[in-house]
């Protein structure tokens, strides 16, 4: 990997995610797979090695809100296992909300558990009818007095059962249709708040996906985040920021599997050489660590961005997710080739790397998502000149 | 409670590898880590810190460069830390080094209990946990595998070959422990900032008092006379077929072989 001219503190982050990772992880990872077991026990051990709070910034028990320290920690992991590496994602996407939009009061009460570790969060915006096209939502949050009641259903919703702390969309006033959406912060444990089935996924399988369902749940007006009609911006605005860590998961999927396909080409003697001596071996290679390392960059570049302070991002964000999950498919497509029948075999872990890499082209903005607005800011960047 | 743990740093590889014309060990391009057995001896400190109060302080012995396994105890929580160093300490043997120790903790002063590795995967000995403990007088326990403190008394349980044995002594006290006793936590983000922008000081031979007739080659007994690696063990064969088969088949090998 290329000198990216860390701090010592990016550095140091790196080296212990990934001696979790190696010792902890990859020990478990198929077994995880295997049982569809959401990975409390490695949760704890990021907990305790302060990992949980890298986004969130010191006064809120973080360890400083900073986009880039919190995407190579989620790369390395899932660098081992992409389902660990989302479950540790989400919560920052479960909590980003709150970070951005929260009141003071709000941040006070949730991000410092957040940051410890002690508690998951969980964001809840798809529903049946509205994936790609969110203006769709028909979860419906009603006045009444003080409170807000809640009718619906959050669909695929990662983390969705484990977490406690869950900001989720719905619309206040649907007349309105964008500007009628509402963001609440809602507690698990609340009236009329439960649980739908879990989720039998193709991949990242020790994650946890269910449904979050909403039946006359009342809730207090002073678990809005932001204000009642801003509910799409605050989604909006969450993915933007938390795009590049989905960059860094796929980063990291894929160099998990060149990781892989390496020590295999290495090893594996055909015709009477190991077969990384192959040039036909050598070009595949050759092509997968250049498209990560660009996808890479593009990652770092972005979340150096915002950590520096930078406005508008939202083409970036877009692009660096694009580049990257569309990396990790291809990536982990041609480790499952160079390795062959055993690539195949679930025994070897490639395969659940080309499984888990499929998810990145889809959730937080399905890539012709990321096209679209990517799309959108040229149009609109060119009517600027 | 006082805790002092005694740790090495030693070669990352359980395989050393010996340079066959000099005899010594081949450590270049070896990265150097904790001791495995001593960082279950930093973690059940930690524990029983965590449980009872106090402080744990991590010394060792060995140049300049064991610092960084210093940093590493100070990451996983460690109070306090110190080096012994000095080069009249080289060529130290286990009787040596369990003296320096020794020095090294009286000069520390307060202690409970001495936590130390069972053994060194470099060395092998076993034997500077007890030599530290027979310098300073105290109990010794080896091969602590659970640890339960009573008072000022602690209940040990040791993982012997064919049983378990449950003792009891008062403290101070010195245990050596086993890996099966805890899982050593991995460093904490906040302990890896805290290491890094820690000072380690450093003690001296005369800063422990320590003898110049007991330290270093001077003050070790052990000579080396040879250091070799032993001719790799021929690999096995596995017989296959049914056990009447195995068995005829094993005994026309034995014959072949003259050995029966």
């Amino acid at each position: 990997m290329l000198d990216y001219g860390f701090k010592e503190e990016h550095t140091m982050i790196r080296e212990l995610v990934r001696k979790i990772a190696v010792e902890k992880v990859m020990p478990v990872r198929a077994e995880l797979d295997e049982k569809e077991q959401f990975p409390w026990e490695i949760l704890k051990v990021l907990a305790e090695a302060d990992l949980c709070g890298l986004y969130i910034p010191e006064e809120y028990g973080g360890f400083g809100q900073s986009v880039l320290a919190f995407c190579i920690a989620t790369e390395e992991l899932s660098r081992v296992c992409g389902g660990v590496g989302v479950t540790f994602a989400a919560s920052a996407l479960g909590s980003t909300p709150i970070l951005i939009f929260g009141t003071e009061e709000q941040k006070r009460k949730y991000m410092p558990e957040i940051a410890a570790g002690k508690k998951l969060a969980a964001f809840g915006l798809t529903e049946a009818n509205a994936g790609s096209d969110a203006s769709g939502l028909e979860t419906t949050a009603v006045k009444d007095g003080d409170y807000y009641i809640l009718n619906g259903t959050k669909q695929w919703i990662t983390n969705g059962g484990e977490a406690e702390i869950y900001s989720v969309i719905a619309m206040t006033d649907k007349k309105k249709g964008a500007r009628g959406a509402t963001a609440f912060i809602i507690e698990k444990g609340t009236p009329g708040f439960d649980f739908g089935k879990k989720e039998k996924k193709m991949g990242i399988r020790c994650s946890a996906t269910r449904e979050l369902v909403f039946q006359n749940c009342k809730v207090h007006k002073d678990q809005i985040l932001g204000k009642e009609g801003m509910g799409f911006i605050v989604a909006m605005k969450t993915l933007d920021l938390t795009r590049p860590g989905i960059g860094a998961q796929a980063v990291g999927i894929a160099q998990g599997a060149l990781d892989e396909a390496i020590k295999y080409a290495k090893e594996r003697v055909q015709f009477g050489k190991p077969i990384i001596s192959i040039q036909a071996v050598q070009h595949m290679l050759a092509n997968m660590a250049t498209q990560i390392e660009a996808s890479r960059a593009l990652v770092y570049s972005v979340a150096k961005a915002i950590d520096n302070g930078a406005k508008d991002y939202t083409k970036e964000a877009s692009m660096a997710k694009l580049i990257a999950s569309d990396t990790a498919m291809f990536v982990t497509t041609e480790a499952v080739q160079i390795m062959g029948g055993y690539g195949y075999m679930r025994e070897y872990p490639v395969e659940k790397m080309m499984r888990d890499a499929k998810i990145t082209q889809i959730y937080e903005g399905t890539n012709q998502i990321q096209r679209n607005q990517i799309g959108l800011s040229l149009i609109k960047e060119s009517a600027r000149k | 409670m006082d805790i002092i743990v005694c740790i090495k740093q030693v070669p990352d590889t359980t395989e050393v590898k010996i340079n066959p014309e000099t005899n010594t060990l081949i450590r270049e391009g070896v990265p150097s880590i904790i001791n495995p057995f001593d960082e279950n001896a930093i973690e059940e400190a930690l524990r029983l810190r965590e449980k009872h109060g106090g402080k744990v302080t991590v010394i060792t012995m060995g140049p300049p460069q064991a610092k960084e396994a210093l940093k590493q105890a100070i990451a996983m929580g460690a109070d306090d830390v110190a080096l012994v160093s000095d080069k009249a300490f080289a060529g130290s043997d286990t009787w040596a080094t369990s003296y320096t120790l020794a020095q090294t903790i009286k000069k520390i002063g307060r202690f409970d209990i001495i936590f130390c590795g069972k053994q060194a995967i470099d060395g092998d000995t076993a034997q500077v946990g007890p030599g530290i403990a027979e310098w300073l007088n105290i109990p010794q326990i080896t091969f602590a595998v659970k640890v339960e403190l009573q008072g000022d008394k602690i209940k040990v349980e040791r993982l012997l070959e064919e049983a378990n044995e449950v003792v009891e002594v008062p403290l101070p006290c010195m245990l050596t422990v086993v890996k099966q006793i805890n899982e050593p936590r991995v460093s904490s983000l906040k302990g890896m900032m805290k290491a890094k922008k820690t000072e380690i000081k450093t003690f001296s031979a005369a800063d422990v008092d320590a003898d110049p007739l007991k330290t270093g080659h001077n003050g070790s007994p052990t000579r080396v006379v040879k250091i070799f690696t032993p001719p790799p063990k021929g690999g096995g064969e596995m017989l296959c077929g049914s056990t009447e088969e195995m068995v005829s088949s094993l005994i026309s090998r034995l014959k072949e072989r003259k050995t029966i």
